[in-house]
């Protein structure tokens, strides 16, 4: 049974702003869905509130960079570069100012559908220069994104999960560091943030179907070390797949094509993602199926790039774990 | 450079020093951003000549060639602040929000010797950090304000960090008035009142021109003064050519607000010639060899000075 923990963003936070002066945290009136209300309470003076306004926001925590403090901003990841672009490019990015970026809900990890759902961040921010981007995919990473984010020395973007997040790793996030979750030799998965865990869900049945799987998650998604990766891709006979929250332009897909095209490595390569497609609201597990992000999804996957069907159904995946959209888990419905 | 850092001219010598050699580069580049010379010359002049507290210039009076932009390869980059002087706590800071002024405000570098003159003539020239807008590295600049309406924003994240810092020195923005078309300006007075940041001053351009013609013809933006003042600002309009109205303006007290000052300004001022160009006047560009050579002796006769000799 995994662990689950409730709200670890809160708690690690407040602890990382309190061990550091010059962080500040910034709000656009999400501040209970972040998981921020607590510190607002308690640390008021290192809090600011710069409510529906995310143009200003960013270009105010461009200033506060100027002045020497590092703003984590909190809201959700569409509402960091959808509206502020500009502001983003001009008062963050090009200067490289140490700003944090924390983008909650990541993907379709709400069920607000299209204007709450950041389904093309990473290919956003993977082609800002200077930029760069972290994703969470457990309860650890979450823990420890606060300081992972605050040692890059320029502005960073991060997925952040919220609520009651899985605990998958016991090490803290290693900026640039892969975690190797499995070294078998026919087939290479790489995923990251919520994907993990539905490919660990798959990789038991694959391997009682005899199906040696190397499995890659990844935290740092830019910069990224093509050489490390190229190692894991050339030890595998059939190919690799990738799976990934996101739209499969501009992702984690998109970053094996270039690593694969860049060196030459004539290997099957399968994306799996939203495939040009907007999502709906639903609920997380729903949508997983409905879009083929979940560990079914990933088998059939795997069926198609080794053209062998090992005949694994929903009951040979290891238990899904299913979260009430409005439990009370979470911060709130949104 | 010999040239004296300030007060060695008056204030006046300093704008009608800098329409002159805003109108040589013009003359000389077949057009150029003259309306902005028209209107925002006293205004730039008395910012650098009496009301920022600045220190020497950190880098030459010849701008360096352009030296590439941010990046972690880039270690030696820089801003193109030093020309306001080092970054020092009592120190005030500028920016240029619409930095389509830059060649405006670069002529007001070389007036008050803070750039060598050669600087100006580097302007818009490949490979050179003197860029046409206002680039975080171009002389007087240090944030990128090329798209209208995130200067101030900007400048209130600095102010409300150096107010926490205990820091003496003002945050200073030079505006314009097409910027109030932008909804981040807006938010950007809501958000300075509601944190109660009056460390920051701006002062607005207010020319009533853009870069379509004339504002009401491209976007009505009604009473900005009203407005500005509905949204928390404390606001003073003065007659941008009247160098006792600014001065007075500027020491309106504005205790938890910022001090936004509406220059109303004529954008032919001392260049009459000009208003056959009106309602375009954002970029100035000849259109005959006729009508360049006849705004040369006439905004030379307006300037005091001979026209200038652009036939090579």
């Amino acid at each position: 049974m995994i662990e689950m923990v409730n709200r670890p963003y809160e708690k690690a936070f407040e602890k990382h702003a309190l061990a550091h002066p010059e962080v500040l945290c910034l709000s656009a009136d999400l501040t209970s869905s972040c998981e921020i209300d607590k510190f607002r309470d308690d640390h008021p003076d290192q809090f600011l509130s710069l409510g529906m306004a995310e143009q200003n926001m960013m270009s105010f925590a461009g200033g506060l960079g100027l002045a020497g403090y590092r703003p984590f901003i909190h809201t959700f990841g569409v509402f960091l570069y959808r509206r502020p672009y500009d502001q983003l490019m001009a008062s963050v990015a090009y200067p490289r100012r140490r700003v944090r970026l924390m983008g909650f809900l990541p993907g379709i990890t709400t069920p607000g559908g299209m204007t709450h759902q950041a389904i093309e961040d990473i290919a956003v921010m993977r082609s800002i220069p200077n930029m760069t981007i972290l994703e969470t995919g457990d309860a650890t990473e979450v823990e420890s994104i606060c300081a992972a984010a605050d040692s890059i020395d320029g502005p960073v973007y991060c997925r952040v999960l919220r609520g009651s997040v899985p605990r998958l790793f016991d090490t803290p996030i290693e900026v640039g560091k892969m975690r190797e979750l499995a070294l078998g030799d026919d087939i290479l998965i790489v995923t990251s943030g919520i994907t993990t865990e539905e490919a660990m869900r798959a990789t038991a049945a694959l391997a009682k179907a005899g199906v040696s799987v190397r499995h890659l998650h990844l935290n740092t998604i830019k910069p990224f070390d093509d050489a490390a990766m190229l190692d894991h891709i050339q030890s595998v006979k059939s190919g690799v797949i990738t799976l990934e929250n996101h739209v499969t332009e501009g992702g984690i897909g998109s970053l094996l094509a270039e690593i694969m095209a860049d060196n030459g490595v004539g290997k099957k390569l399968l994306r799996l993602g939203l495939k040009d497609t907007y999502a709906h609201g639903g609920s997380r597990a729903y949508l997983m199926r409905y879009y083929g992000l979940d560990a079914l999804a990933l088998t059939r996957g795997v069926e198609r790039l080794m053209r062998e069907e090992f005949g694994i159904t929903e009951n040979d995946l290891a238990e899904t774990r299913v979260d009430a959209v409005h439990s009370l888990a979470k911060a709130e419905g949104l | 450079m010999t040239e004296a850092l300030r007060n060695e001219k008056t204030t006046e010598d300093v704008a009608l020093g800098i329409r002159r050699r805003v109108f040589e580069h013009a003359m000389r580049n077949n057009g150029g951003y003259l309306s902005q010379a028209c209107s925002a010359a006293e205004q730039l002049a008395w910012l650098y000549n009496e009301e920022l507290n600045l220190g020497a210039p950190t880098l030459p009076m010849i701008p360096k060639p352009f030296g590439g932009v941010p990046h972690r390869d880039n270690p030696a980059y820089h801003t193109g602040a030093g020309y306001n002087g080092p970054v020092t706590p009592e120190h005030d800071r500028l920016f240029i929000a619409p930095a389509h002024y830059a060649l405006v405000a670069y002529a007001t570098l070389v007036e008050v010797g803070r750039m060598a003159p050669e600087g100006l003539a580097m302007f818009n020239q490949d490979g050179s950090s003197v860029e046409m807008i206002g680039a975080e590295h171009s002389p007087g600049m240090e944030v990128h304000n090329g798209t209208l309406g995130i200067g101030l924003s900007t400048a209130a994240g600095l102010a409300w960090g150096r107010k926490r810092r205990g820091e003496p020195g003002r945050v200073w923005v030079y505006m314009s008035d097409g910027e109030v078309q932008e909804g981040q300006t807006w938010e950007a007075i809501q958000c300075c009142a509601h944190h109660r940041i009056d460390n920051i001053k701006a002062i607005m351009d207010v020319n009533r021109q853009q870069c379509d013609g004339a504002m009401d013809s491209v976007m009505e933006v009604g009473d900005i003064k009203a407005k500005m003042e509905q949204f928390g600002a404390v606001v003073v309009a003065v007659d941008a050519h009247n160098l006792n109205d600014m001065r007075a303006a500027a020491k309106t007290p504005h205790e938890g607000k910022p001090l936004i000052i509406l220059a109303n300004s004529n954008p032919f001022h001392a260049m009459p010639i000009l208003e056959e160009r009106f309602p375009r006047l954002h970029y100035v560009r000849f259109k005959s060899e006729e009508e360049r050579a006849r705004m040369n002796v006439s905004i030379a006769r307006s300037l005091g000075i001979a026209p200038i000799d652009y036939a090579h």
